[in-house]
């Protein structure tokens, strides 16, 4: 796929996006631009206690509030015979069980479980008038004591969160050889061992969720608008499990949305609510979170923690890898919750190193806070934190340099079967760890710490040589590993009679600039305008089926399906051209938006083909169709693995303990870029977050109470433009063979790679073994003096 | 947000008359604090009565002694003003740096301190410098005003309409923001004038507060090497999810010898 001249607006070419002008002007579409005539709304009551049963609740004054049409409980919920939320993955212990938990209701019936969890809906005319009935429903709690620790949850004397997963544990889970790992420890040379804590992280889309349902008693459809990651996934589970509606009577429409990050894939019960309401209400029913909402519902991410130890030979070459890991569930599994930190964790723990031996152990535990779920990285940057942390501080303790201490151990024969399942398919990891050194001048890197010294600052360098799965994935691969669903891709491309092309993809965009990139592909095989290409998503009316976007798998997965629809179109379009052109098919030429008669002059413009093409004149019809539509479903070979390093520099002033990121290099290999300034973007992007992880940001709860401490802006604190330094970013490029694009995907390598590099650069520049995320000026502070 | 009535009126008296009528009012002097606080229906009074229509209540006045800032001139206005960069530069820079410039925008001085939020920068200033904050009945001084967290000499409809600062020597003013809110998570206000030296700490205490040992220290020899060993009393400091009362208590001490170190550079 690496053509040598880039086409302007081509593949790889740094097209402006197309969907910029619409979002900077304020004329985008998001969920709550939208109103629909008749609309009421909806406010939900949500519990004010992490643990408690639901023992009356009175909603007459609710009722008779002005404005009120319903107040709707987990009573009608039941009444209707509507299903829970459900997990799409199921994971099994090492006895052989299948994973433990309660039912997850639409809206409570007994208990509650977490401070949020939703007790009842009221619907009036306006949306102040529904919260202020909302106030209004009196709600008998009995409460109860509750757990918000993985460290606690286990506690024989813990508070229960469900009855059916006795000692709040969900699973015990394993992956790798435990025999073959243990042998190994017993021939080690060193055994480095570290205790890691991955903090718990709020999402905070720009857009909170929002939703309105819409049911027409004519024809008995529903209409859902909302902000989801993945409508027709949204569509399956709430017809299919929910019953919420059946397939054909769904229609599920996700118009631009403003973020996700992993949290806009699952299914909620706000979403759900507003679909089933509107039949019972008579009326539109539209819901939009408010921020503090969005704290305490929205699915949360990472919370591990995880024991660690590496053994190494006496010549510094890795052995073997031993994880233990506690992983925080939160009150009940959300779509993928189970999946996150078993099969999308633990098998990336092998990192970019040949190691021969992998045991790891993940117990998942049941708390009573919010939903733990995919979060930007989802599994792999947990997985990245334990094995960077691990490896800077083993290169540290055996006195070697940490960069030759990754050269010694990369893996540099491919294709390479790890132990941990995953088979790498190509790399080049000393490419990237060279280039990475070279932008950040690490030969001088002293020079740079004795000048900081001078001025009374601590600096230090940190390396994080991370590698991802991506591009997820062949769906027999996820369907052995438990995944209730398929994770190809499909792509419908509609040329019309005009030569202009739409693009309908079952991928969703929702900040990645799929408008842009996917009409680059189609621009660049067509040789037509990127004006003349519509990319169509996000509607399962006109998308006939897709699996949505998370996991960077729109490039891998869902262009490729584009690129195998394009192949299509181009092989019918030739065999049309052939018959127009009065040649043979073999002697047609597409090149450049022209079919030419090989070693003529005659030829066509594509649009010109696309015409005869609908008005079938001039070829058999009796044997090839007219008009010039194709689709394809795409199930890719593999995963990608994106692979790459981060290096970061920072500063620490030890009289107030501010950390500083003075400088931040990433080198990613992403395989075949598209269009490099939306890779730079993601990568921006997702590094801001890794960095929001390392410094920043921290979801806490009051282990007393379990009320959500940080649960605003005002304490929860997001990455800034001003604590930020100017990201260097370079790449390397090994195509990835799984996909005809050679693409790998960019979307949450910054998340993934850049927390370790962080954390290994403050230990380094406070000569300590480890701190905790986030390093907060205090706890920076404390490790400098010593405290 | 709970339902309202909101009130624009022209004049302190047509003030006064609303103060006397309305049920439950609250008076909006920006509104930075309380909108927020309204929004989460952590308040609902009954009526909003909004002073940036009274006439005298916006602008700065500087002359040969005092810099006068009227109660409703907004942060940014006293951070861009040249005359009070040439006459209390550290006050400009000090509201400089509140909030962001929405905040700095709709946010008021006088708003600022008849909240008296523990954590806000401007009480700071004015416990320093020796403020006079003037009222639509008196003139009360910085030392008699600031009672502790969210409390002020204020009585009942009282309203602030200019805080008159005296222009010092010198002053520097150091804030340490707490990382998510930016609010002051230490912030120390150092001067050195007519009055001697006068050090005031906002963000670490349960309210505004000077720190005597350090004015003491300072007003022998004024280096930053004076205040070596002087701490502040870490058990009475504030502590909460982003830092401990000792580490807050550790700041003053940085903070303050950053101040004086930028006084003599």
């Amino acid at each position: 796929m690496s053509s040598a001249i880039i086409k302007p607006n081509g593949i790889g070419a740094a097209a402006p996006r197309k969907e910029d002008y619409r979002f900077i002007t304020g004329n985008g579409h998001y969920t709550d631009d939208i109103n629909r005539p008749g609309q009421a709304y909806a406010s939900f009551v949500r519990s004010p206690h992490a643990h408690a049963t639901i023992d009356a609740i009175d909603f007459t004054d609710a009722l008779a509030a002005p404005g009120v049409l319903a107040v709707l409980t987990g009573k009608d919920v039941a009444a209707d015979g509507l299903g829970g939320l459900i997990c799409g993955w199921l994971v099994h212990s090492k006895d052989g069980s299948p994973m433990k938990t309660g039912a997850h209701p639409i809206l409570a019936l007994s208990h509650v479980r977490y401070v949020g969890d939703h007790v009842a809906v009221v619907i009036a005319e306006t949306a102040a008038q529904a919260k202020d009935a909302a106030e209004l429903v009196n709600v008998s709690y009995g409460e109860l004591p509750s757990v918000t620790a993985v460290a606690e949850a286990r506690n024989p004397a813990a508070p229960q969160v469900h009855p059916e997963a006795p000692r709040n544990t969900c699973f015990e889970w394993e992956l790798g050889d435990k025999a073959a790992t243990e042998a190994a420890f017993k021939t080690a040379a060193r055994i480095i061992s570290l205790d890691i804590a991955n903090n718990r992280l709020i999402p905070n889309a720009m857009e909170p969720r929002a939703a309105i349902g819409e049911y027409d008693k004519g024809t008995g459809i529903y209409t859902l608008h909302t902000t989801s990651q993945n409508p027709h996934v949204a569509r399956l589970v709430l017809s299919a499990f929910v019953g919420v509606a059946p397939e054909n009577k769904l229609r599920v429409i996700a118009p631009d949305v403003g973020g996700g990050f992993g949290s806009k894939i699952f299914i909620y019960s706000e979403e759900t609510v507003c679909v089933w309401a509107s039949k019972k209400a008579g009326r539109p029913v539209k819901w939009v979170a408010d921020r503090s909402e969005s704290f305490v519902s929205d699915a949360h991410g990472r919370d591990h923690q995880t024991h660690a130890e590496l053994a190494l030979d006496a010549n510094g070459k890795m052995l073997a890898l031993r994880v233990k890991t506690i992983a925080n569930l939160g009150a009940y599994l959300q779509l993928f919750s189970a999946s996150v930190p078993t099969y999308l964790y633990a098998t990336l723990l092998s990192g970019q190193y040949d190691l021969p031996a992998i045991y790891c152990e993940v117990d998942g535990v049941l708390t009573h806070t919010a939903p733990v779920d995919a979060y930007r990285g989802a599994g792999r940057p947990e997985a990245t934190y334990v094995v960077e942390r691990l490896v800077e501080t083993a290169a540290r303790e055996i006195g070697m340099d940490p960069a030759e201490f990754r050269r010694r151990n990369f893996i540099r024969k491919f294709p390479h079967q790890t132990p941990v399942i995953m088979a790498y398919d190509v790399g080049d990891y000393e490419a990237s760890l060279n280039e990475a050194c070279r932008l950040i001048d690490y030969a001088n890197f002293p020079v740079r710490k004795r000048e900081a010294e001078a001025r009374g600052m601590r600096r230090g360098i940190g390396f994080s040589a991370y590698i991802e799965a991506c591009g997820i994935a062949p769906s027999a691969a996820v369907g052995s590993l438990g995944a209730g669903v398929g994770l190809w891709e499909s792509a419908e491309v509609r040329v019309n009679p005009t030569g202009s092309v739409e693009v309908l993809t079952g991928a969703h965009s929702h900040g990645q600039g799929h408008e842009t990139t996917f009409a680059q592909l189609v621009s660049d095989r067509l040789g037509i305008p990127i004006e003349n290409v519509e990319i169509v998503h996000g509607d399962t009316d006109k998308v006939q089926f897709g699996m949505g976007t998370y996991g960077s798998r729109s490039g891998a997965v869902g262009m490729s399906a584009i690129q195998l629809a394009l192949d299509k179109i181009i092989t019918k379009a030739r065999k049309i051209a052939a018959h127009v052109l009065e040649a043979g098919e073999g002697d047609i030429v597409f090149e450049d938006g022209r079919f030419t008669v090989a070693g003529t002059d005659r030829g066509m413009a594509f649009a010109e083909l696309a015409l005869q093409a609908y008005m079938g004149h001039k070829f058999p019809t009796s044997e090839i169709e007219p008009g010039l539509k194709e689709t394809s479903f795409y199930d890719p070979t593999n995963f990608t693995f994106p692979a790459g390093c981060h290096i970061a520099e920072v500063e620490i002033d030890p009289g107030t303990g501010t950390v500083r990121v003075v400088k931040f290099v990433a080198v990613d290999d992403f395989g075949n870029i598209i269009n490099p300034m939306i890779v730079e973007g993601q990568v921006h992007g997702g590094v801001a977050q890794g960095i929001g992880q390392a410094l920043l940001e921290n979801a806490v709860y009051d282990p007393q109470t379990g009320q959500l401490l940080s649960g605003s802006f005002m304490d929860y604190c997001m990455p800034r433009a001003d604590d930020l330094p100017s990201f260097d970013v370079g790449v390397t490029v090994t195509p990835a063979p799984s996909n005809p694009l050679g693409v790998k995907g960019c979307g949450e390598a910054g998340a993934i790679g850049s927390p370790p590099a962080i954390i290994n650069a403050i230990t380094d520049a406070l000569g300590i073994r480890d701190i905790a995320m986030p390093v907060t000026p205090e706890r920076a502070w404390r490790a400098a003096n010593g405290l | 947000m709970y339902q309202f009535e909101y009130h624009r009126p022209k004049s302190l008296d047509e003030v006064t008359a609303l103060l006397a009528r309305c049920e439950n009012p609250k008076i909006l002097a920006g509104g930075m604090t309380l909108l927020a606080t309204m929004k989460q229906r952590l308040a609902a009074p009954s009526d909003l009565i909004d002073l940036q229509d009274i006439a005298g209540m916006t602008g700065i006045s500087v002359d040969a002694k005092n810099v006068a800032i009227g109660a409703m001139t907004p942060h940014h206005d006293v951070a861009t003003s040249r005359d009070v960069a040439g006459a209390i530069p550290a006050l400009a820079f000090l509201a400089g740096r509140i909030g962001d410039p929405l905040v700095r925008h709709r946010g008021t001085i006088g708003g600022s301190i008849a909240n008296n939020d523990p954590s806000a920068d401007y009480p700071s200033a004015c416990l320093a410098l020796g403020a006079t904050i003037v009222t639509n009945v008196r003139e009360i001084a910085a030392d008699d005003y600031f009672r502790g967290m969210f409390e002020t000499a204020l009585k009942e409809n009282e309203i602030i309409t200019r805080i008159i600062f005296p222009i010092p020597q010198r002053a520097a003013y150091q804030k340490f923001p707490n990382p998510a809110s930016r609010y002051a998570m230490v912030g120390v206000f150092v001067v050195k004038g007519a009055n001697g030296v006068r050090v005031a700490v906002t963000g670490a205490g349960p309210g505004v507060f000077r720190m005597t040992a350090m004015e003491a220290a300072l007003a022998k020899n004024f280096t930053s090497a004076a205040l070596e060993g002087i701490a502040a009393p870490a058990e009475e400091m504030l502590q909460d999810m982003h830092a401990s009362s000792e580490y807050r208590a550790a700041l003053i001490g940085v903070m303050a010898k950053r101040a004086v170190a930028a006084m003599l550079a």
